[in-house]
């Protein structure tokens, strides 16, 4: 509010110092505006206008509603990338321009961390690009290697940029949905999985791509090494390439391994992997990701990088390339950063779940990442007083916002029109939340489920 | 405009929520990571054209071309008939601006101050092109990250401020420019609510976010700069001060060796005249190249002197008319630009 304030003082300053000289401007900042008719919006824009994250978050700002919704953590990061960020931003030469593609001591730690899980050299100059946020690898991606006309499967439920991201590319994109395992009430996103027939009928000849998300915001499927060998051969055999979306690879949980589809053989050559910093550090707010792929590949995202954003700030990179270090000499020992947050994680997940549980619903627990989602069909909310058309989903967060004062998201923002019915009694929670904010909820929720069972027998 | 509160992502610290005590709000600024990715978005449909005034920064013709559209490139030039001395002294060409204007133009970009040249263009200069934009109902991107460094009393002006102009111009800013921290990556845009909701599409698609602490210590810069605005303490007031300095000490330098500077009015850039020197440029390999970029090869070689050759800054068409310049830049420490003289004083004790 503040700054708002302030750069309306700023105009207003401006208008101020136009009315003082010679020349009349009188028009400025004026409520009857000569509007340029005719221009609109490019077409690469036209229908993305709606935004789930944009439509929510505001709303859940309200410090008196607890939020389980949008995906950020309220735990602190590790106290060590945040003084190596104020330590970089001491030195002078961090606070101008560096590397375009990455900064060098970023791209060096991004290539020996990821040299050692690959298990083969990462070129830190010619094989990674790091982007602002894994949103900005995502771009890159699609800019700089989908068409116009081509088609880019992607595996619901998906993040929700996905979608908006092809076809601002001019591309189609072409949807599968996970689905349960039929017959049997799902209690975890193992149960979920793609069938390979349906998977295979929808690669065609204008196929350029597949996007996978592994681990999966919002079910938490961890997919299994058979799940994306089959995927891969059926890039192979099309030739298309893969988008794989990581930013969760840390976050899985015990008797799951997650599996980099880039290793799978003939895979390495057409896959791009991407990773963020927010994600592995906690630090939602650096907005630092990375691709990782072969020079062929990046080079193109390296094209687009230098024609939009052209680097990424440096003392953000820097503190970083601090980080992966420190937690590179520790990997596979219990203090690890990629493995302590798991293991915090895993905690703060089975209470989520024993929580719903006890409340009647069901939830879907997932093997990796830090979302849930959960059945709220037993609840039996009546909602028909809402108008309009949206899902079930988005009408019952927003009663529960406005009623019960708790913010989810609405699962049917991750997936398209036809799968819509499969999806609209789930919502989604995120459960990388301090333990008093985790317990205030629970407290909280728990109340209200047994209320709303209270209320549903009388 | 509507009352409708727009929404914002969390980690945007301007809370765009609810118009203030003021009334809805007049503009909205958009944070964005860097100036370069504003200027993508304003790029238009296929075969749309975009003039691009010359010399530009580089980006804005890759910019152009990534959004399918066509640039058409119109060049300040130095005034006929009297010693350049100024960027002042370069103009544009009323007549051959309106000529470029056609069906499919749909926005002119210009650079004020300018890089590379350091030109500040006046209000009569802001006027003809409003006035084209107006009759031709043409969009203006207006690329103003400079905006504070202007010496010698040259005023910037914004061409958003002139009659007719606030709802068809995009006004692009710079946490990098305005702080010395280009580093930092945070820059906006300003402009009309109905210009801006488009760009925000973008913006949703693409990063999304810009870096949170980088925005809060932009903020906090600014809340500080707002209480100083017009006082000696104001850092919009020093950095010009101290950067005239060092301004006024390279022209000497490059006057003593015989380079004709011209002096900028704004920016953090001079350019140099380098037809009166005469240098045995006599390395085969570089045969092919434009005078400037070989000369600046040279430079490098035989001087140990890091400078860009002009013409980059040029379309093909025009940038052999512009080959005999090069680039300073001169925001830099003391020691670099006392290294930079002691190069250029012994190079014209030799001649």
């Amino acid at each position: 509010q503040l700054h708002m304030n302030f750069t309306l003082r700023v105009l207003n300053r401006f208008r101020f110092l136009c009315r003082s000289s010679p020349i009349n401007c009188r028009r400025f900042c004026t409520s009857q505006p000569i509007m340029a008719s005719r221009h609109t919006h490019a077409k690469r824009i036209e229908g993305l206008d709606k935004n789930v994250w944009v439509a929510f978050t505001s709303v859940a700002a309200d410090p008196s509603i607890v939020n389980l919704g949008q995906g950020y953590p309220d735990i602190p990061p590790p106290s060590y990338v945040k003084e190596a960020l104020a330590k970089a931003a001491s030195v002078d030469r961090l606070n101008q321009y560096t590397r375009g593609f990455g900064h060098p001591s970023l791209v060096k730690a991004l290539s020996q961390v990821y040299g050692k899980i690959y298990g083969r050299q990462v070129d830190p100059l010619k094989e990674i690009l790091v982007t602002v946020g894994g949103y900005g690898s995502l771009f890159s991606a699609m800019q700089g290697l989908v068409d116009e006309g081509d088609e880019v499967i992607i595996v619901e439920p998906f993040f929700d940029c996905y979608v908006p991201m092809v076809r601002m590319a001019g591309a189609k994109p072409v949807l599968i949905p996970l689905r349960p395992q039929s017959g049997k009430k799902t209690f975890s996103s193992a149960d979920w999985y793609l069938d390979p027939d349906e998977l295979s009928a929808k690669f065609s000849s204008k196929t350029k791509a597949i996007i996978i998300n592994t681990p999966n915001n919002p079910l938490g499927k961890v997919f299994t090494r058979d799940e994306l060998q089959m995927i891969a051969d059926l890039c192979v055999k099309h030739d298309t390439l893969c988008f794989s979306d990581e930013v969760y690879e840390w976050l899985v949980y015990k008797g799951h391994q997650h599996v980099k589809i880039a290793t799978l053989p003939g895979m390495w050559d057409r896959t791009i992997t991407i990773g963020s910093a927010g994600k592995t550090f906690s630090v939602t707010g650096w907005k630092l990701g990375w691709s990782i792929g072969p020079e062929h590949l990046i080079k193109h995202l390296q094209t687009v990088m230098q024609n939009s954003l052209y680097t990424c700030a440096t003392p953000l990179q820097e503190a970083v390339a601090q980080g992966l270090l420190l937690n590179y000499k520790l990997m596979g020992q219990p203090n690890c950063y990629f493995s302590s947050l798991a293991e915090e994680l895993e905690g703060k997940r089975d209470r989520l779940a024993t929580i719903l549980q006890e409340a009647g619903m069901t939830p879907v627990i997932p093997e990796g990442g830090y979302f849930m989602l959960v059945d709220v069909t037993p609840l039996k909310q009546d909602l028909s007083h809402m108008g309009g058309d949206e899902a079930y989903d988005y009408k019952f967060v927003k009663w529960m916002i406005k009623e019960k004062k708790l913010a989810a998201i609405p699962v049917t923002a991750f997936v398209g029109d036809e799968s819509k019915e499969q999806f609209e009694k789930y919502i989604r929670l995120c459960f990388i939340k301090s333990s008093g904010n985790l317990r205030f909820a629970f407290s909280l929720f728990y109340r209200k489920i047994a209320l709303w069972k209270q209320q549903g027998k009388s | 405009m509507s009352n409708t509160p727009p929404t914002a992502p969390p980690s945007s610290t301007a809370s765009l929520s609810s118009g203030s005590e003021l009334g809805p709000p007049l503009v909205r600024p958009l944070p964005l990571p860097g100036i370069s990715s504003s200027q993508k978005r304003r790029q238009r449909e296929k075969k749309s054209e975009v003039i691009i005034v010359e010399p530009f920064f580089d980006c804005y013709q890759p910019m152009v071309l990534m959004a399918g559209g066509t640039g058409v490139y119109v060049p300040l030039r130095p005034k006929e008939g009297s010693t350049v001395l100024s960027s002042g002294d370069w103009v544009l060409s009323a007549e051959e601006l309106a000529s470029k204007i056609t069906p499919r133009t749909k926005a002119i970009v210009i650079n004020t101050p300018n890089n590379p040249l350091g030109k500040v263009y006046k209000i009569e200069e802001l006027q003809m092109i409003a006035d084209l934009c107006i009759k031709h109902d043409l969009l203006c991107f207006s690329d103003e990250v400079y905006e504070w460094l202007t010496y010698d009393g040259a005023k910037h002006v914004k061409i958003a401020s002139l009659p007719g102009m606030w709802e068809r111009t995009i006004t692009v800013g710079s946490a990098g420019k305005t702080f010395s921290a280009t580093g930092w990556k945070v820059g906006w845009a300003i402009s009309s609510g109905n210009l801006i909701k488009h760009m925000k599409i973008i913006h949703q698609n693409s990063v999304y976010h810009c870096a949170t602490a980088a925005q809060e210590a932009v903020s906090h810069g600014f809340d500080r700069e707002y209480e100083l605005f017009g006082t000696p303490e104001s850092y919009f007031q020093q950095l010009p001060s101290m950067l005239h300095q060092k301004r006024q000490k390279l022209a000497s330098c490059l006057r003593s060796a015989g380079l004709q500077p011209i002096m900028p009015e704004g920016g953090y850039f001079m350019i140099t005249d380098i037809s009166s020197v005469k240098v045995d440029l006599n390395d085969k390999s570089t045969e092919d190249e434009s005078y400037d970029f070989r000369f600046v090869k040279w430079l490098i070689k035989e001087k140990g002197l890091a400078t860009i050759p002009v013409s980059a800054f040029f379309s093909p068409e025009h940038s052999k008319e512009f080959d005999k310049y090069i680039r300073f830049c001169f925001v830099k420490e003391n020691s670099t630009l006392e290294a930079a003289e002691e190069i250029l004083r012994k190079w014209s004790q030799k001649e």
